[in-house]
């Protein structure tokens, strides 16, 4: 007979049904994409601060102090320690590897430029531009092109990274008078120039070269001055400032299993030998606190869409029960308790919470994705872990926004509601 | 003086004939809303708290930018000015910065040159203004800025070559030494850590030598940077005037997602708000159709009842909006207390936009049933069918 009850009642009178049903579904629609908003922009904004550049970087362990001034460095080219070429791949190879967005190595040497008679002093910049890495079964393209996207080729092509061209600084070329298809000599080696590079930095005044050649010039095969890792990291709190020297176990794991700028920068250290990774606290210091604001502030946002939401799902329901008075009355004049009225329309309400909630996670998720995909250009996307704490919600915003309405229809004098007075 | 009889009669008959109507069409308005409280309130309610989201969304929307900007002038400066070909800036040239800035920003001079410790070992070190570097590069890690003249602040890597012990020691530079005390280190992870510095008269009075760079953190839109930078440009002609293109690149990126984002959720939230008023609202003039009929049934045209329902759509939306923009700014301000730790302004352009959307959707909300009440004849409704 319950069952029936409930039956009918949606086979009668489905046009109420269906509008109740609609704002169920939208109010679970928004809820479901800004939940789904939320949890990834975190991710999303990382990806896009990492446009300001690297945040880590790693050095040789002993090295001896760089004397650079306007990117133009007094130090002796054979003065100082440097990395391992050969050990870079290791970075893949690190705890937080899939954090790890890209890395790229410098070494700068001295190269002197002959040109009509006069020669000139410059650095020459080697590097990765876009190169091919892997590290066990991992393969990864890393180099300037990802870790320095300010970096602009203004006319003529990228170099590969395994070719002998160079690209020239765009105020070095205007003093040239160089552009892209020449030659030049650099400290007697005839080069071509592939492009012209724009960074609005000191680069603008050098020669960038991939890395075999600046080895080449400094006559040190295999060798790197630093690399600059970019990396998603979480802002850092009080447990990422500690030492890990002086952590217990446990603590030492959550520190060194937690994507802190300090425990990756550990981490490189480990994987390369004989390095010093520091966190560039330009970068890594107000990406923190800029992710944090985003964050708080979409958190917030997203309170306020559930709100809405819960409201719009309540105001339907009030409004889909308070239209049954007259049954209501009927069903009391023909001898249904409270109990027997109020469980009708709870297992009504529920019905609909499931169906709404069903229908509006699958439409929030395509909701987010299309989201993602206009804003992020990358995907967003909800965890099926989700389903059943939405459907809970709906099913308790349902509940409460019903419930008031409900106690109403129960508590009204069956006389009143036949007579349709009230 | 007086006017004619016939005159002040015709005035009176006039104000008489309009009046009624008036105080009669008012006094259904007020009366509808005073009998069922209850609903008349759950509608208002509704109102309040979509129009309040949506003045709170709308404000955050318009202000985050400038928030944000705020958070963005962290990372330092975007731009700088270096005298051309490696020479040293004119001495006015911080007093014409600061004065084209006019306060639109942080400036901070640096001279740098090669010294050598008493070891022999080549070494960078920098004149600065503390107080200036405070403000611009906030990130610097220092355990204790220098406050007193001949005071030195030692960058973590260039420690060990000049003052392991934390003692005084000496820098040489073209034949010139000076007696310096460490007074703190400098920690930022990148060049600076193998610098020394020095506050600026001591510089230039050691090594007499000018500032060679101006380090501007100028506030604005990129359009207003933009324009600081010719301004610059013309103001210090000695110099090469350069945007720092990865700090203004990422910041325009940063920004615009952000802002993407929340107008996606303003969007999706008003759309849920608006939802939340037809359907309560619907309801409500839905339950009315008796007074819709009885007012039929006494003569009332479709035209005033039309009208009628509007006008009371109209005075709830109307004053939903304003209570709602009330609170809407209040929760706005609140989010910026919380979480940019700033307030955020009350804009009033938002309010016109609040309370015609209100009006609207009041308005679709109650002329919907009564177009559909209005083909239904008032007996079939007056016997409850």
């Amino acid at each position: 007979m319950f069952a029936r009850l409930v039956y009918e009642s949606f086979r009668r009178q489905k046009r109420r049904k269906l509008l109740a049903g609609a704002a169920i579904t939208l109010g679970v629609t928004v809820a479901t994409a800004m939940i789904a908003v939320a949890t990834d922009i975190g991710d999303k904004i990382n990806r896009e601060l990492r446009t300001i550049g690297a945040n880590l970087l790693v050095t040789p362990e002993e090295d001896s102090l760089d004397v650079e001034i306007g990117g133009i460095n007094l130090k002796p080219p054979s003065d100082g320690a440097f990395l391992n070429e050969a050990d870079l791949p290791k970075i893949e190879g690190t705890f937080w590897h899939n954090n790890i967005t890209g890395f790229a190595p410098m070494l700068p040497v001295n190269v002197a430029l002959q040109r009509g008679g006069q020669t000139e002093n410059l650095t020459l910049l080697g590097t990765y531009f876009a190169r091919q890495i892997s590290f066990g079964k991992e393969a990864i393209t890393t180099g300037v092109r990802s870790t320095h996207p300010w970096w602009k080729v203004t006319s003529g092509a990228w170099p590969g990274d395994n070719s002998r061209d160079v690209l020239l600084g765009e105020r070095l070329a205007a003093r040239l008078s160089a552009k892209a298809g020449d030659e030049v000599t650099l400290s007697g080696r005839q080069l071509h120039v592939s492009g012209i590079l724009s960074t609005g930095g000191v680069e603008d005044d050098q020669v960038v070269a991939p890395i075999a050649l600046a080895q080449e010039v400094l006559g040190r095969p295999g060798v790197v001055r630093r690399v600059y890792v970019s990396a998603l990291t979480k802002p850092e709190d009080a447990l990422a400032r500690r030492d890990p020297r002086s952590m217990s176990g446990p603590v030492y794991d959550r520190w060194y299993c937690s994507p802190y700028p300090q425990s990756i920068a550990f981490q490189l250290q480990e994987a390369i030998p004989h390095s010093h990774a520091e966190q560039i606290r330009q970068v890594a210091q107000n990406e923190g606190a800029v992710l944090t604001r985003i964050e708080g502030l979409i958190f917030l946002v997203t309170l306020a869409a559930l709100l809405a939401s819960a409201l719009a799902v309540s105001a339907a329901m009030a409004t889909a029960i308070f239209e049954r008075r007259v049954e209501v009355g009927l069903m009391k004049a023909l001898g249904a308790g409270r109990f027997a009225v109020a469980s009708i329309f709870f297992a009504e309400a529920t019905l609909l919470a499931v169906i709404g909630g069903l229908v509006g996670f699958g439409a929030g998720a395509a909701l987010a994705r299309q989201i993602g995909r206009s804003i992020f250009n990358s995907q967003i996307t909800i965890p099926p872990v989700l389903l059943p704490v939405i459907l809970a919600i709906a099913v308790m915003v349902t509940f409460v926004g019903s419930a008031a309405a409900i106690r109403k229809a129960v508590e009204l004098d069956p006389v009143f509601a036949l007579r349709g007075e009230l | 003086m007086s006017a004619s009889p016939s005159e002040s009669a015709r005035e009176i008959a006039a104000s008489r004939g309009k009046s009624p109507h008036t105080s009669m069409f008012l006094r259904m308005l007020v009366r509808a809303a005073a009998l069922r409280r209850g609903r008349a309130l759950a509608a208002l309610f509704a109102m309040v708290v979509a129009a309040a989201v949506a003045t709170a969304v709308l404000n955050l929307y318009v202000d985050v930018q400038a928030k944000l900007r705020r958070e963005f002038r962290n990372y330092g400066a975007n731009i700088v000015l270096v005298g051309r070909d490696g020479a040293s800036l004119p001495a006015r040239a911080l007093v014409q910065v600061e004065s084209t800035l006019a306060g639109r920003g942080v400036v901070a001079p640096f001279g740098l040159v090669v010294a050598r410790t008493s070891a022999g070992q080549p070494i960078v070190v920098a004149g600065t203004d503390f107080d200036r570097v405070r403000q611009l590069d906030r990130w610097w890690s220092v355990s204790n800025w220098p406050a007193a003249p001949q005071q030195a602040l030692i960058g973590v890597r260039a420690l060990s070559a000049v003052s392991p012990r934390n003692q005084p020691f000496d820098l040489t530079f073209q034949g010139r030494t000076i007696h310096l005390t460490p007074a703190g280190t400098v920690e930022t992870g990148a060049a600076e850590d193998s610098r020394i510095y020095l506050s600026l008269p001591d510089f230039v009075a050691w090594t007499a030598v000018q500032p060679s760079t101006i380090e501007v953190a100028a506030t604005g839109s990129p359009e207003e940077i933009a324009a600081s930078v010719r301004q610059l440009e013309q103001a210090v002609p000695a110099a090469d005037v350069r945007p720092v293109r990865q700090i203004m690149e990422g910041e325009a990126r940063v920004l615009g997602k952000t802002r993407a984002t929340l107008l996606a959720a303003a969007a999706l939230i008003i759309l849920t708000a608006a939802l939340c008023v037809l359907s309560t609202l619907m309801g409500w003039v839905f339950d009315r159709r008796r007074d819709f009929a009885i007012m039929k049934a006494l003569g009332a045209s479709d035209r005033l009842l039309k009208g009628f329902f509007a006008a009371e759509a109209a005075a709830l939306g109307a004053a939903g909006a304003v209570i709602g923009f009330v609170l809407g700014i209040g929760i706005a301000a609140w989010i910026g207390r919380v979480n940019f730790h700033a307030p955020v302004a009350p804009r009033f352009s938002v309010l016109p936009f609040v309370l015609a959307g209100s009006i609207v959707v009041t308005l679709l909300s109650a002329i919907l049933p009564i177009s559909l009440l209005r083909r239904v004849q008032p007996a079939v409704i007056l016997r409850g069918e």
